[in-house]
Parts: C-alpha cells; structure tokens; sequence
C-alpha cells in the first residue's frame, strides 16, 4: 500500500452513525465575513444537528476556523473583522447588535488550538467561568467544579492537586482543562478550533474519546486539519474551500461517496 | 579508520579544506574584540564598587544610625535623619506613581494598542522617559514650591513620582503585550467581559513582570538628587512631621557633604552612597528573584 494514501474506510465506523433527523441547534443562512476588505466566507449556508459532532475540514485558509469564530463572535474582538448574514441559535440570530456577546458566549463555549490555561490553579480556572454568572456557595461550586473536571477526564488526575497552577499540567492535561472550563458553564455547543493540532497521539486519542462522551450533551463543531480524525469522531463533515461550502453531509457519505470532485480530490489527498 | 579506509564505496565528490584561512581571523576576531570591550566596562564598573565599599565601609558606624547629620565644624554624626527621609521620599514617590503608572500602560496595552491617544501618549512618555531631571524638579517647584511657599516632603515624592511614572507604564505595557492574544480570546470566549479578563487574566499572567517594574521604578528614584533640589531641599536636623520644610535624604546629602572641606562629612557620603547602592542591588536581585520563581511564566 502507497504510505501517501489516506486510508479512510478503516478510520469510518468508530463514530456513531450521523442522526439526519436530529434537531437543528444552528442553522448558517447567506453567511458573509470579512478581514476588512478580504472575505474570507462567501454566501454560506448550513445546518448544525443537535447533539452531533460536525467536522470543518479544508485546506489551509479555507475559511473554516473562521466560519467556527462566527459562531461565538469572538471575531468582534478585532475592529476590522465583520460578518453578515444570519446564524440562527435558539431562535435568535447571533449576529444581531442586540444579543449580549458575553451571554452568546456561555450558551457557545470555545476550545482553542493550542491550550490556554489561565495564571491560575487548576480549581480557579474553572470556577473562572461559572462565577461570572453564579453567586453559589462554596460547596456547590465545589461540586460544579468537580463535575466539570470529570466529564472532562481529568478529575483523577487533578483532584489531588487542585490548588496547583494549571500550568504545571502536560499539554493533553491543559486542553481537557480547557475543555471542562468550557463544559462547567454548561454551555449548549461547544467550539473546537484544531483541538489536539498541539498535542502528541496519546493526548490526542484521549480528547477524541472525551469528544465521543460530550457528544451525548452538547452540539460539537470541530476544525480539524487531520481527515482520519474527522472520519473517526464527526457524525457530519463540510468540506470547505476558499471561503465557500463546497459539500456537506453525514461522515460516511462525505468520505465513502462525496458528491464534488473537489471533495474527492481533497480526502484522498490529492491537494490541500 | 579502518573501518572508512577499507570502505572502498565510499564517495568523495567535494574536497575538504576549502574555507579560507580569513574568514575563520574575522571570527576568532569579532569574538575577542566583544570580548574585551566588555571587560573594559565591568573594570570601570568595579573599579567603582570597590572604592565606594572600600571608602564607605569605613564609615560604618553604630552612629551612622542613630545620630543626625552633623553641624559644620562638629565631630562625629550619622546619617539617621537622611535615611529616614529618603526611605519617606521614595515611597511617596512609587505609592503615587504607581497607580498612575500601571493604568495608564493598561490603557496603552489593552485598550488604547494602536489607537492615535495611544501613540501620542507612548511618544509623551518615552520623551518624559529621557527628560533631565533637573526639569522636573523646576517644574515642581514652580507647581508646589513657589505656591506653598516652602520647600516640602510632598514637592519631593511628587518629582520623584514623575520620575518614575514613565518607567511604570513602559514595563506594565512591554509586560502586557508579552500575554498572548489567545489567553485574552479564551477569557472572552468563556463571556468575561474585557475588564474582568484584564484584571483577572492579563494581569495576572503580567503580575511578575509588572513588580520587576515598579522596583526598578523605586531603585531608579532612590538615588535621584536632582529632583529633589529644588523641592525636598535637605536639612542637617530631624525634619518636620507634617514634611514641610526642608526633608533630609541621602542624594541630596551625599552632594553636599562630598563637597565640604570636613573629613567626619565626607566619611558621611560615602557611607552613604554604599548604603544607596547596596538598597539598589537588593532591590534588584530581589526584581530578578521575583521573575525566576514567576509560576506564569
């Protein structure tokens, strides 16, 4: 067998099967973005299933990490960034002046590419979050911040060193951190920008496994680089490319049979 | 060897040898040229150390601590008065600028980045940064000075605040900006609202950083004597409780006594210098402490 090939039948089948009658959680209509005059997103349209995992797969500026920084517009952020169009979430379009970015933010949490934990013990990065919505006691927050860590698997490793700085965790052990920060706000999706690009294979599979767990609670959308990873952990893939939605659909289908030659060509590792 | 000479297979397209014999001078060169520029430097600057230990030790006294400067013509003294007020000067000096110093370098760094207030403050404060001091002792003096009408502790703290606000909100900027981008995104992304993610995120991922440089800050006062000429004067006797009046301190000490024809006020000033020297090094092993055992960093 050619070592270029990627082979992707025998990455399908460890994720579940894509739900196509599952609820819609965010639905992407005529989405436009622009770095001031460049745009980077043209006229997408797509929806987000509930409780699925949907993989952003394309080459290099594609458009796909910017399309997921939509979503919690933390784009807003930078002054020359703007999006029109609509992304529709629990019947209100994000966009819109008049949803507060900060509560957008808890309702869609954001794992980033490379683990950012903050200059803080593991215990108060954590409790960061959910003490800037709720004034609970100590125990409770306690039992918020060890259920987080849990559902994060994280909690065996860190429990005995909670009032430790979350910088001296490995690599592997920061993203989960940042994971179950995210999942203690009990947010209803969760972004994932390359979460394990940074990480060695074992810290890798571990966060895949902890995706197929969250997946049964939250909507998951994930920028991913690595087609097998896509194929492995997403019930639905989009393929991307230069900005525009190129084809969309249930894993197996997207890597089995796609539909584009562009498609095609891409997982198979002919360009990208 | 025997091994490669017995390798028959062995290829050998490009001979060896072929760097030539000058570029390996110029090398060797530049080395000991850096080299001895640099011993030149550290010979003046411990030429310096070692006179000032070697004169100031000798005035070391139980005295030095306990009695006040002395009158012209007197035997014996210390330095108790000075000591006292320079260690007052200074900290009213860094509790004002302090404040000051650190927000107006958050504004430049979190809020103001490339904005036009931003970049004429950052030019403001690197000119204020390379300003003689004797400027601003004058400009004290005409703002306190003149309209109180006495030289006083308060026109003192107030020049050397000045002296050291422009190197608080350079450090707390260059320390801001050190924090990546993706730690700010991620406190966002989790809906804090920019200043809790300030307070709590940046600065705290700054906080080693931004110490350093309020003790520099205090290290860099500590030894100003021009700014304090015209506004904290000095004085041979304890000062006044309320600060007005002349306050004693060791700078503006030192300048005096080095100059007077006694011997017992000459021993003075170098006990002195030594002493400001020796609180400027502990200040400075202790900055550069604070940056080693930094868990953020």
């Amino acid at each position: 067998m050619s070592p270029i090939a990627v082979n992707t039948s025998s990455a399908i089948g460890h994720a579940a099967a894509a739900d196509a009658d599952a609820p819609i959680r965010i639905a992407v209509r005529d989405l436009n973005f622009f770095y001031g005059d460049a745009q980077a997103l043209k006229n997408v349209s797509l929806n987000f299933h509930d409780r699925q995992v949907t993989a952003l797969i394309g080459p290099s500026g594609c458009g796909k990490s910017t399309l997921l920084r939509t979503f919690n517009r933390i784009y807003s952020l930078y002054p020359d960034q703007r999006a029109d169009g609509q992304i529709i979430l629990d019947g209100q379009n994000v966009l819109s002046p008049s949803v507060d970015v900060n509560e957008l933010r808890a309702r869609v949490g954001m794992v980033f590419q490379k683990p950012t934990p903050f200059p803080m013990s593991i215990y108060d990065n954590i409790a960061f979050g959910i003490r800037l919505y709720e004034k609970l006691p100590k125990s409770e927050l306690d039992g918020r911040v060890e259920e987080a860590l849990k559902k994060a698997a994280l909690w065996n490793e860190a429990k005995d060193k909670l009032r430790q700085s979350g910088l001296g965790l490995s690599g592997g052990q920061q993203q989960r951190l940042c994971i179950a920060r995210t999942i203690a706000q009990n947010p209803e999706v969760i972004l994932l920008d390359e979460p394990t690009s940074a990480l060695d294979p074992i810290s890798t599979g571990k966060i895949e496994e902890l995706i197929e767990q969250l997946r049964t609670e939250f909507t998951i959308v994930i920028v991913t680089h690595n087609m097998q990873q896509a194929a492995r952990i997403s019930q639905f893939t989009a393929f991307m490319y230069l900005g525009e939605l190129v084809e969309f659909g249930p894993t197996n289908k997207m890597f089995m049979t796609p539909t584009k030659k562009q498609t095609q060509d891409y997982i198979t590792g002919r360009f990208g | 060897m025997d091994m490669v000479s017995k390798n028959a297979r062995m290829t050998s397209a490009k001979p060896w040898g072929r760097v030539r014999r000058s570029r390996y001078m110029a090398d060797r060169a530049l080395k000991v040229i850096c080299a001895l520029f640099t011993m030149l430097g550290a010979f003046f600057l411990g030429w310096i150390l070692l006179m000032l230990l070697i004169e100031g030790v000798s005035g070391f006294s139980p005295a030095l601590f306990t009695q006040t400067t002395p009158g012209p013509g007197t035997q014996g003294g210390g330095i108790a008065n000075a000591l006292v007020g320079s260690l007052i000067l200074t900290f009213l000096g860094i509790v004002v600028a302090t404040p000051v110093g650190v927000l107006a370098g958050t504004y430049l760094a979190e809020y103001g980045k490339g904005s036009k207030l931003a970049e004429t403050i950052r030019f403001l404060n690197d000119v204020l940064l390379a300003a003689p001091s004797i400027l601003i002792g004058l400009f004290v003096y005409t703002l306190m000075v003149q309209p109180m009408g006495s030289y006083s502790g308060w026109a003192g703290g107030v020049a050397l605040a000045i002296i050291a606000v422009p190197v608080i909100v350079r450090t707390t900027e260059d320390m801001l900006r050190l924090v990546p981008a993706s730690l700010r995104e991620a406190g966002a992304a989790l809906g804090a609202p920019l200043s809790t993610v300030i307070m709590q995120v940046s600065w705290r991922a700054a906080r080693a950083g931004m110490v350093t440089g309020v003790l520099l800050a205090t290290a860099r006062i500590a030894g100003e004597t021009a700014p304090l000429l015209f506004t904290a004067l000095n004085n041979n006797f304890w000062f006044k409780g309320n600060l007005m009046g002349g306050v004693s301190n060791l700078p503006v000490m030192i300048y005096q006594f080095a100059l007077a024809p006694y011997e017992n006020w000459r021993e003075l000033a170098w006990a002195g210098a030594l002493l400001i020297t020796m609180s400027i090094l502990a200040l400075s092993v202790v900055a550069r402490l604070i940056v080693k055992r930094d868990p953020a960093r």
